[in-house]
């Protein structure tokens, strides 16, 4: 296993897309401390801001405050990730295989444009989550994104395939343009699903709607039972008795299309 | 001073056809001799010299290609990246590359001269801005006049000598070199939702003035004011299946004035409908080749992504209906429109495959290589940086005929491309790339390597893969600097902007201004570029 141990908080974003398994699976340990970062516009190594151990795996882990430590795990297809602490802004963007788990919370845009591999996310997280870039048409086509806490604005967003669940709630426009795949969140605020065209995006609790969202009645959808014993062994509990409530079914975004879902838990009066 | 010694020469326009000769250099022009040990030698045995490549047709900067790369971020994001040094600003390449990027990229290529293709009089002192940060190549501009409301208006009216000092004044106040007709009355219709289709039929909101009259006022003026570059002129109805006819008939329209017709690819389909839709570049190029007071740029396109960026508003309306993705509309008050919609040519669709074809087929069955040109209507067709592959397909036919397997075989039943077996020489491409473009510019001092022309020279290293030779030269000179030494961006100069001033009648800005208080939203006082914003500028007066 490699070990980087933040030696301080950088002033201003470190760009660090060398900090990812697929680099230092193969370097020794002198080529890891020599990797190229940006710190703002200057261009500086590893060793500047890193205490290294180890050399030659793809088991990585970073200790410290990374809040502030940009595309981390960018791209990765292999291994594992650990961030002991927080993590910054674009974590695990364009990722394709691998594990990433952080322990406390991750910057906007982690995930993004994701294809493959799994995040784990133990605090919260911040907008974009698992979304297209600006500009481009499809956000994460597969993969898992799982968040302890709760997220920000246009979680999902464009989204095609792949799966997002978060504890707890995320801002607006969670999947935004949505495209496909499942969003789960524990709530949300406002403009839910707008312009999605597929998809199925399942609330825990009931969140405001667009007028553009019809009620298509009530169900306990049978895929969501697969959902809950998957997630259930990495601690998300989803709610699929029937005996304890049912979801409230939305079809929209009727402004753009009729087959994007989503579903609201209605625990039965008791 | 420098001398280039011992390589292979092509000066098409003075008749050196691969002669093996010293090119000497002094005081940034070519000159018979130099003497004396300040001389620095380039050893070129064995290599290819041309004169540095010429660009008729590209869009490189201004307020629509800026929109361009806005819309586009996903495009920014997966393109070359230039990054910050000491000798080089930070940038990226890709469709539309930014200012510094597309200097760099020009040189890297060998072209040191480029024609800015469509330039609106309102945003001209954006495009001389960017254009001033585009750096290494020299660069001219066309300024859209098609749809120019208060040109449309005098031609109305049938007053062509007012129209004329109008037009030559508004030349010189976007600091322009040419003057561009894009679809002829259409943008014009465009603001009232229309297009203009029929070259006879009478303008939307005009009674008298058709598109014909339109172009042929524009030639004769453009002769009369004996600018050094014809009328450039994008027909009406591009891309539009059956579009053969309009082309044809905007040739006759032209007959007996000087024309350059842009990326002429786009306008010489057949066909009814997008399933009939077949080449017609041989009935174009059989015209073509009968009129010599024509000449045209391919236009050709290369499968991949692009961008498309025209005044044509109307058709980018049915493109982005076509697409169903983004579309950037922009109208220029009372002057012209602008449309962008990004797309995507695949080898695999059937249109695409036969645009692909119609370029090449153009550029192979237009006999005389002095008038017709290299261009992909950057960044419509492809970049520009493609064109060594355009250059590769034009030398190897049995590259092309490989190519042309991988066609769909609906498409190959469309197309004249398989029975072309004509190959381009070392001194055709020369001409189309270089010595053409800059005799169609009326740029003397440009596209040759004779005494007294601009010391801008390519030097490649011969090599029977044409693609690889072309993309790569081992040394690119500008003004008799140094810019590409081993295939590397050496060092970095200026590029000079070339204007010229014709001749009007002063009294016409008291015609204008009162023009300018009813319709623009722009005070008359600020509509001219300063011509003290273009420094080092090549200005030439037109009596």
């Amino acid at each position: 296993m490699i070990t980087l141990s933040l030696k301080e908080e950088p002033p201003v974003p470190l760009e660090a897309e060398a900090l990812s398994p697929d680099v230092v699976a193969t370097l020794r340990y002198d080529e890891i401390c020599a990797l190229p970062m940006f710190l703002g516009k200057r261009q500086c190594r590893v060793d500047d801001h890193f205490v290294v151990e180890g050399e030659a795996s793809d088991e990585l882990e970073i200790r410290g405050d990374a809040g502030r430590v940009k595309w981390i795990g960018r791209g990765m297809t292999r291994g594992r990730l650990r961030i002991v602490g927080n993590a910054g802004m674009h974590l695990g963007a364009y990722m394709k295989g691998g594990t990433i788990e952080v322990t406390g919370s991750a910057g906007d845009w982690a995930g993004a444009e994701m294809s493959g591999g799994l995040i784990r996310i133990g605090g919260n997280a911040g907008g974009q989550i698992g979304a297209a870039y600006r500009g481009s048409r499809t956000g994460m086509t597969d993969g898992t994104i799982l968040i302890e806490g709760s997220a920000g604005l246009e979680v999902g967003m464009r989204m095609k395939r792949g799966t997002i669940a978060i504890k707890g709630s995320v801002k607006d426009f969670a999947g935004l343009e949505m495209k496909g795949g499942t969003l789960i969140v524990g709530g949300a605020e406002l403009r839910t699903g707008a312009w999605m065209t597929r998809g199925t995006i399942v609330s825990l609790t009931r969140i405001p709607l667009l007028p553009t969202f019809a009620y298509s009645g009530t169900c306990n959808p049978t895929f969501l039972r697969l959902y809950a014993r998957q997630l259930g062994t990495c601690g998300f509990s989803v709610p699929c008795d029937a005996s304890a409530g049912a979801y409230l079914l939305y079809t929209g975004d009727t402004a753009v299309s009729d087959k994007g879902e989503i579903l609201a838990w209605q625990p039965h009066a008791s | 001073m420098l001398r280039i010694s011992g390589g292979r020469v092509y000066d098409p326009a003075n008749g050196i056809q691969g002669e093996v000769k010293d090119i000497c250099i002094a005081d940034g022009r070519i000159v018979n001799d130099v003497q004396g040990a300040a001389v620095r030698t380039i050893p070129a045995s064995g290599m290819v010299v041309f004169p540095g490549g010429v660009d008729v047709h590209t869009h490189v900067a201004g307020a629509a290609l800026n929109f361009a790369r806005g819309m586009t971020p996903e495009n920014h994001r997966a393109a070359a990246k230039f990054i910050h040094s000491p000798l080089l600003r930070a940038g990226t390449g890709g469709i539309t590359p930014t200012t510094f990027a597309t200097g760099y990229l020009y040189a890297g290529m060998g072209y040191t001269t480029v024609n800015e293709a469509a330039v609106p009089i309102l945003s001209a002192r954006h495009t001389h801005e960017e254009l001033r940060d585009t750096p290494i190549v020299d660069k001219s501009s066309c300024v859209l006049m098609a749809n120019n409301e208060i040109l449309l208006d005098l031609f109305e009216e049938g007053e062509t000598e007012r129209a004329r000092d109008v037009l030559a004044w508004l030349i010189w106040a976007a600091k322009g070199y040419g003057v561009k007709a894009v679809n002829p009355g259409g943008v014009a219709a465009w603001k009232w939702g229309k297009d203009a289709k029929v070259l006879s039929d009478p303008v939307h909101g005009y009674g008298k003035v058709t598109p014909a009259i339109i172009i042929a006022q524009l030639a004769a003026i453009v002769d009369h004011l004996r600018l050094p570059h014809p009328l450039h002129i994008h027909c009406n109805n591009l891309g539009v299946p059956g579009n053969v006819s309009t082309t044809l008939e905007t040739m006759r329209v032209l007959e007996g004035h000087r024309a350059h017709m842009a990326h002429l690819q786009f306008h010489a389909y057949g066909g009814d409908d997008w399933t009939t839709l077949r080449s017609e570049a041989a009935a174009v190029a059989e015209y073509f080749n009968a009129h010599p007071n024509l000449t045209a740029d391919a236009g050709a396109i290369l499968f991949g992504n692009s961008v498309t960026i025209t005044a044509d508003g109307p058709w980018q309306h049915l493109l982005y209906q076509l697409t169903g993705r983004k579309w950037g509309n922009l109208d220029v008050e009372n002057e012209t429109g602008c449309g962008i919609v990004p797309y995507v040519y695949k080898g695999s669709n059937v249109v695409n495959a036969v645009q692909w074809a119609v370029g090449l087929e153009l550029l192979l069955l237009i006999d005389d290589p002095w008038r017709i040109f290299l261009t992909t209507d950057h960044p419509n067709g492809a970049c520009f940086w493609r064109y060594p592959e355009v250059i590769h397909l034009l030398m190897d036919a049995s590259f092309r005929r490989e190519c042309l397997r991988k066609l769909p075989s609906r498409a190959l039943k469309r197309i004249v491309l398989p029975d072309v077996d004509r190959e381009y020489t070392l001194s055709e491409i020369a001409t189309i790339t270089s010595a053409g473009p800059a005799r169609a510019l009326g740029m003397p001092r440009k596209g040759h390597l004779g005494p007294g022309a601009d010391a801008d020279v390519t030097i490649y290293n011969e090599s029977p893969d044409r693609g690889l030779m072309f993309r790569h030269p081992r040394y690119v000179l500008k003004g008799g600097e140094v810019v590409v030494e081993e295939g590397d961006i050496r060092k970095v100069v200026d590029g000079r902007e070339l204007i010229v001033r014709p001749a009007y009648d002063e009294n016409i800005e008291e015609y204008l201004r009162p023009l300018f208080e009813q319709y623009y939203t722009v005070a008359f006082e600020n509509y001219p570029v300063e011509q003290e914003r273009l420094e080092g500028a090549d200005i030439r007066e037109l009596g």
